[in-house]
């Protein structure tokens, strides 16, 4: 038997690894994913007050910090039963939406989009933003950072910094805006609603009307009939700050709708020897191993799962965006068939940016936000509390318990990469099944293939991708396992 | 000539620090102009095994940030040490454990049996653990081992530079790039070892835009429990703001946005342990000389430690709550 390992799959070594045994025929055997990193979030959060986890649960992420700062948030509020003022709900959710406009451009263009702009066989060298700048013109990388940059300037107006916002409370915010800022934030929504449009476009022109790319998405090597996870607003459209979380089954029909605070009664984490990081399932369905369909507890929460547990989209033309992708992908365009193609998960990414831009643009005109009624100062405590907010990359939960004091006592975090830790595993293993057979040479192709299983998910292991030029460095090492002496060694520059 | 060769890294951090350099927007350009980039594993193809083939001190300068909490963690470190001839702590966590460093209140121990067996969503009723090596049916698996004490870089490897920040402002890392490619294209002399850049000498007091009277406090409170006036002192209304215990340099970001200073921008200068400054910050605004009344007083900030050692504990004279 043979030994493959790719690491690492993110853009460096040790935060992600794939290990891949191949028979002696030459077709796989067995395929392991591992994380090999823990902080110990949950432990060293006992003994802080609980408005301070708003503020040190960012640092769980960098690239999405907005999410913990939001569900720490949330569940602070909980723990003080405190509800918060209209005009710092929707601060909050503008904050949140301004996020999603640039995390979801950056992943769409520089990270997963390469791959159908410029090719799955492209070279790789051309296989990044640059080459994707070079199919859609120069003005379009200047485009993605200025459209990055509105987000993050958006964070910054509310949030108080750009990278880990702080200006959270139990109760509300601590900073009101200015009209000043309003002005701001409008102008920066009308111009995110542009560019979702132009995202649209480079959407419609290279991927929908290749042929080719639209028969990857649909099939079988990249599909996986799972659970779906995502939350929901009070008519079942997509909402990422509020909600309730919304499951499907494989065959769409809805498996649970629960309150954040019930999470624990649909959740539950399996641990392996081998990773760090824990494989959450639905837990009335139950750990079945890494395995597809309705029997097993595996589910998915991607921009994909978002859509596919939503009756539709709270904005126009993202319900439009939303109809024509159920539309193309599966003949219904009520969005009840559900759509299981891993690699659809970028055009429902578009279809979320639209959402996000729109929602930024509108919330920004609402007279409301630039109110000084911005924090309910709570009177009393409950000492339990549960947030849930949609990350980009997943349903991400914060349940902290605390003494009568507000320290917290108790923390546990179901992070939003987290929840696809065992689809990811799958789609990994499917994609090598596919690629590697009896006699079957490894090359580069093989390389990018495997990593498309994956980079569908954005995964946050490999968050810091989201960069220039956005390319993950791969290199597939087959060693024989007894004397391990290295067979073949292939490596993407 | 050749270019000056650029490395940057992350060990154990958040990733807050590479998308702060992306927040430089369009000088990033400039940086990739300027130098040429042999190792920056989120926008360049060289792995571990390229750097090790490197002659020493051939990178001209490593900007490195995150903790050291696993043996990876350390190699790479040594590893980037040995090749580049200017090692820059980019960020809290390089420069003093930041918030990985919290880690330290606990154990490795009480935190995996946290994580794997307590946690309320967990399921392990055959109380599996991670493990640096793992059988399985068709060979070995492995995975880094982690330490049980979070160090910062500067207690691991010699450091040359610090640029303190959690993250560094973009504005502050631009100053940074744009000071270095001057030194390095005009044969400038280097700053003396141990310079802190991009930041302040004086402390976040005095960026911040609040008035400070002599008013003293008679007990603190929590940043949501009571209306804060926007012009004053937060310290004086009774919330424990670091501001006098931290190095100027960010402009002050927090407490403009009303929430108090957590001190991410490290000690001032001539300070050595950021809570023990805090504290005697705290001793002057205290308003009592009865040493009883004094010790009622601290005792009404819910988090001392945690809040004085927020980004501090791994680096700080106490380093551990607990061997
Ligand atoms: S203690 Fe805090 S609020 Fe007061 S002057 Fe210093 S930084 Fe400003
Ligand atoms: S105000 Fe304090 S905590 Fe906030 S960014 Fe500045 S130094 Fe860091």
């Amino acid at each position: 038997m043979k030994q493959i390992v790719i690491d690492p799959i993110t853009r460096l070594e040790g935060h992600g690894k794939i290990h891949l045994f191949i028979k002696d025929d030459g077709s796989l055997e067995n395929c392991y994913f591992q994380v090999p990193e823990l902080r110990g979030f949950e432990k060293f959060c006992q003994g802080r007050p609980v408005e301070e986890l708003c503020r040190i649960t960012t640092r769980i992420c960098g690239v999405c910090p907005d999410a913990h700062h939001m569900a720490a948030a949330k569940a602070a509020d909980a723990v003080y039963g405190v509800t918060i003022p209209s005009a710092a709900f929707k601060l909050r959710s503008l904050l949140y939406d301004a996020f999603y406009a640039g995390d979801h451009t950056t992943h769409f263009f520089a990270l997963g989009g390469p791959d159908f702009v410029c090719g799955p066989d492209a070279p790789a060298a051309e296989r990044n933003i640059l080459g994707v700048i070079a199919k859609v013109g120069l003005d379009a990388g200047k485009k993605v950072i200025a459209q990055r940059a509105r987000g993050q300037r958006v964070i910054e107006i509310i949030g108080g910094k750009k990278v880990h916002p702080v200006t959270s409370l139990p109760g509300g915010l601590s900073k009101r805006i200015s009209k000043a800022e309003q002005e701001e934030m409008i102008k920066i929504g009308d111009e995110m609603v542009e560019f979702s449009k132009f995202a649209v476009q480079v959407l419609n022109d290279i991927v929908l009307a290749n042929k080719a790319y639209v028969d990857m998405i649909l099939s079988d090597a990249y599909t996986h009939k799972t659970y779906n996870m995502g939350l929901v607003d009070a008519n079942n459209k997509v909402n990422f700050y509020d909600g309730k979380v919304r499951v499907t089954g494989p065959d769409g029909k809805e498996h649970a709708k629960y309150e954040p605070k019930d999470y624990l009664e649909y959740v539950a984490e399996h641990v392996e020897p081998y990773s760090y990081l824990k494989y959450p399932y639905l837990k009335k369905v139950g750990w079945k191993g890494f395995v597809d369909g309705v029997d097993s507890g595996i589910y998915k929460a991607t921009p994909l799962s978002r859509l596919n547990v939503a009756d539709g989209m709270a904005t126009p033309l993202a319900q439009a965006e939303y109809e024509r992708y159920f539309e193309t992908l599966t003949g219904d365009r009520t969005g009840k068939t559900p759509v299981h193609s891993t690699l659809a998960t970028h055009w429902a990414r578009i279809v979320e940016l639209v959402y996000a831009c729109e929602s930024v643009a509108k919330m920004a005109r609402d007279e409301e936000i630039t109110s000084d009624k911005i924090l309910n100062i709570p009177t009393s405590i409950v000492g339990e509390g549960v947030g849930i907010v949609e990350a980009p990359r997943g349903t991400l939960t914060h349940h902290y318990k605390t003494d009568q004091n507000g320290i917290v006592t108790e923390a546990n975090l179901i992070v939003g990469t987290t929840n696809n830790n065992a689809p990811i595993t799958m789609s990994i293993k499917k994609a090598a099944e596919g690629l590697i057979k009896k006699g079957s040479k490894i090359t580069d192709g093989t390389l990018n293939r495997i990593e498309m299983a994956f980079r569908a998910y954005d995964p946050c292991f490999g968050c810091a991708t989201h960069t220039l030029p956005g390319q993950m460095p791969l290199e597939l090492i087959i060693h024989d396992v007894e004397s391990g002496e290295i067979i073949e060694s292939v490596r993407r520059n | 000539m050749a270019k000056p060769k650029l490395a940057i890294y992350w060990a154990a951090s958040c990733g807050g620090c590479d998308i702060a350099i992306l927040d430089i927007e369009e000088k990033i350009l400039d940086v990739a102009n300027f130098f040429d980039i042999v190792f920056w594993p989120c926008a360049t193809d060289f792995k571990y095994d390229d750097v090790r083939k490197m002659e020493d001190k051939s990178i001209t300068l490593t900007l490195f940030n995150g903790a050291i909490r696993s043996d990876e963690n350390f190699e790479i470190a040594e590893l980037l040490r040995q090749k580049s001839v200017v090692m820059c702590a980019f960020g809290s966590c390089a420069v003093e454990g930041g918030i990985p460093g919290l880690a330290n209140f606990y154990d490795k121990e009480s935190i995996m049996k946290y994580a794997y067996i307590q946690s309320p969503s967990t399921t392990n009723a055959e109380s599996i653990y991670p493990q640096p090596e793992t059988k399985v049916a068709e060979g070995t698996l492995r995975i880094p081992t982690l330490y049980n004490t979070v160090r910062s870089l500067g207690q691991t490897i010699e450091v040359d530079y610090i640029i303190p920040g959690c993250p560094p402002q973009s504005d502050q890392i631009i100053a940074v790039v744009t000071a270095v490619i001057d030194i390095l294209q005009n044969g400038k002399p280097l700053p003396p070892k141990g310079t802190v850049l991009g930041a302040t000498e004086k402390s976040c007091c005095d960026e911040c835009k609040r008035q400070r009277n002599v008013k003293k406090i008679k007990k603190f409170v929590r940043p949501f429990s009571i209306k804060v006036d926007p012009d004053l002192c937060l310290l004086e209304q009774g919330i424990v703001c670091m501001g006098p215990a931290t190095r100027g340099g960010c402009g002050a970001k927090c407490v403009n946005a009303g929430v108090p200073c957590r001190g991410c921008y490290s000690v001032p200068s001539n300070v050595r342990d950021q809570g023990a400054k805090m504290a005697s910050a705290l001793a002057s605004v205290i308003d009592s000389i009865d040493p009883v009344e004094i010790q009622q007083i601290i005792d009404t900030i819910p988090d001392p430690l945690g809040t004085f050692y927020r980004f501090s504990l791994a680096d700080s004279a106490i380093r551990r709550s607990q061997s």
